[in-house]
């Protein structure tokens, strides 16, 4: 069980010598019982301190790394329910699953697949990031050389070994033990021989239950057998078995601090029609899930799975920013207006969109205020007249366009005059106030 | 260690709203747990979702939506006939866009004559939005409560600046109605407020505290979401109860996603399922958020959804 504030403190050295960056010891024992803080910045608790402490203070939700090398992804070290409390730190790993009774060739493609899976968006590279081997065949040559063959195929990928006969799955695992696969894994059937082939080959090991009861007495017992890097499997499939279990496990871990589902979560969301598929996995990434297993990875789908991905495990304190430049909108040409704004995201989308609606090619400025809205930015002092006509000035935009008028949005109509002095030969217009005004204003002044 | 199902205990409720009449009326909200959780609590109704039409041709729609309505969608009743008959739409939600002054900026009586018009062709509940032109609407809107006296619809959107005329209509001819705010909690329960301190129940409002598409701030409109339903839940603020709409479809319809063709984006696959994927997927998030109330467009879109609430529920 959790320990409070007072419990902590007293095996603390009592010193409030502050170099934990806590005013007294009380302060950072009351720090350590919210899990605020690790105990390792105590430099002088004693040793016996730490063994009783360890476990209270260990995060709530264990984390640790799916996969290898720059793509491995970090799981679990979630530390709220709602994102709007702080955030959720570690975005969910994406994986196809693919049956080892494909022919090679079959398999080849889609591990390449996933190889070729990357794409930018709003300056972050999202991709597949792992693949999940089902033992179908029922031959373990035959696994353990699909096994070999994905490895080859998607060097970066993390590698999942869906397979739960343990001979099958201990030569697949040490075919790939380089790629740390994770070993999916144990069943209250054949935990000891999983537990055994994790430990042995240091690879984690998925913990397979139905039901949250049987769950937390199968890792309770793959604990006790020395695995400590677990991902929990529930048998949730339906949407609403997905967001109850993944709930429930999510709340017990936070709110109760029950260790024995503190872990990672993997949901499988198999679907026959992909559309389907990819509706369903948002309810995981929404809720809780840190691997979601697709059965199919078309392009559009991973687009519209990376998008809901990115957009959820967003920090809500820090504002999306969008990179400072002269956006084209449109296929404008030399004559075509410029309008400047703010790089806050949302301004920058709604703005953009709107100036798409109009359908009147267009140049947009955005500048970087970082991340603020145009009257926040404005009142904070980084949307002023001399930092507008310094961006112009270094941005060359004088010398690709005829013209030197420069559209400014209405909320900021103020500094017309001072940017007009500020901006020599310049033509300060002021746009509308609000971004769906935009259209209008576009077309009557191409018209 | 055993294992205890760790609830929370709602003291709050969210309001239910009907709207429709006869056996095709339909009611949204009720629940006492957050989003689809029955473990912790009721949920006696689940989410609708509504297919949005217009009062002239969708021209400004991609054309993956825009053709699967390309029979019907030059004639508004054809349209609203065409989703109750042949897509089985539990209700509709008829957009007065060619009110705008920047559309056709036709007249309230104009507007009036096709909600009579519509009203007068199907069966299913009706929502009456507005074009979103704070002057316009408070005219339009007032005339299109009058038109639809008595079949108990959902207008909407009242907002800041228009409120008190729409208000008002809705009050006297016996309509739910929308209040809409842009993207903060505090503002839409300013507004919920405001409304009901000029004599409008509580429990005839919708809220709509703005949608934004997967990518273009969904991750706002889902977090105001979150913090509305649980102030109402567990929170027990009887401002923040009224059920929440997601008018998805509007704000999905026109991002770059739904509309570049694959041969300029290749990295983005194919169109047509990535406009169908992009509004079936904003859609589930809103509900995960706490939506009771969808307005969408994309038939397969909706099906998708309808598919993902029978399995929530």
């Amino acid at each position: 069980m959790a320990l409070t504030g007072v419990q902590i403190f007293k095996f603390l050295p009592k010193t409030n010598c502050k170099k934990c960056g806590f005013p007294t010891c009380l302060a950072f024992a009351m720090a350590l019982a919210q899990n605020k803080v690790e105990l390792s910045k105590c430099p002088d608790v004693s040793e016996e301190a730490k063994k009783t402490l360890g476990e209270a203070s260990a995060p709530p939700i264990r984390m640790f790394e799916l996969g290898t090398g720059a793509k491995a992804v970090k799981m679990g070290g979630e530390t709220v329910l709602f994102r709007h409390d702080k955030k959720f730190f570690n975005p969910c790993a994406l994986a196809i699953n693919i049956k080892d009774s494909l022919s090679d060739d079959e398999i080849a493609k889609k591990a390449t697949e996933v190889a070729n899976s990357e794409i930018e968006r709003v300056g972050q590279k999202l991709r597949v990031d792992a693949i999940s081997l089902e033992y179908a065949s029922g031959n373990s040559a035959q696994y353990e050389k699909a096994a070999r063959l994905i490895a080859e195929k998607a060097p970066d990928a993390a590698i999942i070994l869906n397979c739960k006969d343990a001979a099958a799955a201990e030569a697949a695992v040490k075919a790939v033990a380089a790629r740390k696969p994770l070993l999916y894994g144990a069943t209250p059937e054949n935990a000891e021989a999983m537990a055994n082939i994790a430990k042995t080959h240091a690879v984690p090991l998925c913990a397979c239950a139905q039901g949250l009861e049987a769950l937390s007495a199968l890792t309770e017992k793959l604990q006790g057998l020395g695995v400590s890097d677990l991902v929990l499997d529930s048998g949730a499939k339906a949407a609403k078995e997905i967001i109850e279990h993944n709930t429930q496990i999510r709340r017990s871990a936070l709110r109760k601090n029950f260790k024995p589902l503190g872990f990672p979560i993997i949901n499988f969301v198999l679907r026959d029609d992909p559309v389907y598929e990819a509706t369903a996995a948002s309810v995981a990434i929404a809720k809780y899930s840190s691997i979601v297993v697709l059965s199919s990875i078309e392009k559009w789908k991973n687009l519209a799975l990376f998008t809901v991905r990115q957009n959820l495990y967003t920090d809500p304190q820090v504002p999306m920013q969008v990179e400072q430049k002269i956006y084209k909108i449109s296929e404008p040409s030399a004559n075509s207006p410029l309008m400047i704004t703010t790089n806050f995201s949302l301004t920058y989308f709604i703005v953009s969109g709107e100036v798409e609606n109009s359908k009147v090619p267009s140049l947009l400025a955005v500048m970087d205020c970082e991340g603020l809205s145009v009257l926040t930015a404005w009142a904070a002092g980084k949307f002023t007249a001399a930092k507008i006509s310094q961006f112009i000035k270094e941005s060359g935009i004088e010398g690709q366009i005829s013209h030197k008028e420069l559209i400014i949005p209405g909320q900021v109509a103020i500094l017309s005059g001072a940017l007009e002095d500020k901006l020599e030969g310049w033509k300060i217009t002021v746009g509308p106030r609000e971004a769906n005004a935009i259209p209008t204003f576009l077309k009557s002044k191409a018209s | 260690m055993a294992y205890v199902v760790p609830k929370e205990s709602c003291s709050g409720k969210v309001l239910s709203v009907d709207f429709g009449k006869g056996e095709k009326a339909v009611t949204i909200g009720g629940e006492n747990a957050l989003p689809f959780l029955s473990f912790e609590g009721e949920i006696p109704n689940r989410p609708v979702i509504a297919y949005e039409i217009q009062d002239t041709r969708p021209d400004d729609w991609p054309d993956t939506v825009k053709n699967m309505y390309k029979d019907v969608s030059g004639d508004t009743v054809a349209w609203a006939k065409h989703c109750q008959d042949n897509l089985k739409a539990t209700a509709v939600a008829l957009r007065l866009i060619s009110t705008h002054p920047d559309r056709e900026n036709r007249s309230a009586q104009d507007a009036a004559k096709t909600i009579k018009d519509v009203l007068a062709a199907i069966n299913i509940p009706l929502i009456i939005l507005g074009s979103n032109n704070i002057e316009k609407d408070s005219t339009v809107l007032v005339a299109a409560a009058e038109a639809a006296s008595g079949h108990n619809c959902i207008i909407g959107k009242a907002q800041e600046g228009n409120y008190k005329t729409i208000v008002a209509a809705a009050l006297a001819h016996n309509h739910k109605l929308i209040a809409m705010s842009e993207l903060d909690i505090n503002l839409a329960k300013q507004l919920n407020i405001l409304i009901t301190q000029m004599g409008f129940e509580k429990e005839k409002l919708i809220t709509d505290p703005m949608c934004s598409a997967l990518g273009y701030g969904l991750e706002y409109t889902y977090s105001v979401m979150e913090r509305i339903r649980l102030a109402g839940l567990l929170q027990n603020d009887a401002t923040m109860q009224p059920p929440i709409l997601g008018d998805v479809g509007m704000y999905v319809w026109k991002i770059k996603e739904v509309s570049a063709p694959d041969s300029e984006v290749p990295d983005w696959g194919a169109l047509e399922e990535r406009g169908i994927t992009w509004e079936a997927v904003t859609a589930t998030a809103m509900m995960i958020a706490g939506t009771n109330l969808l307005i969408m467009r994309h038939p397969k879109a909706i099906e998708t959804v309808e598919k993902t609430i029978a399995e929530l529920i």
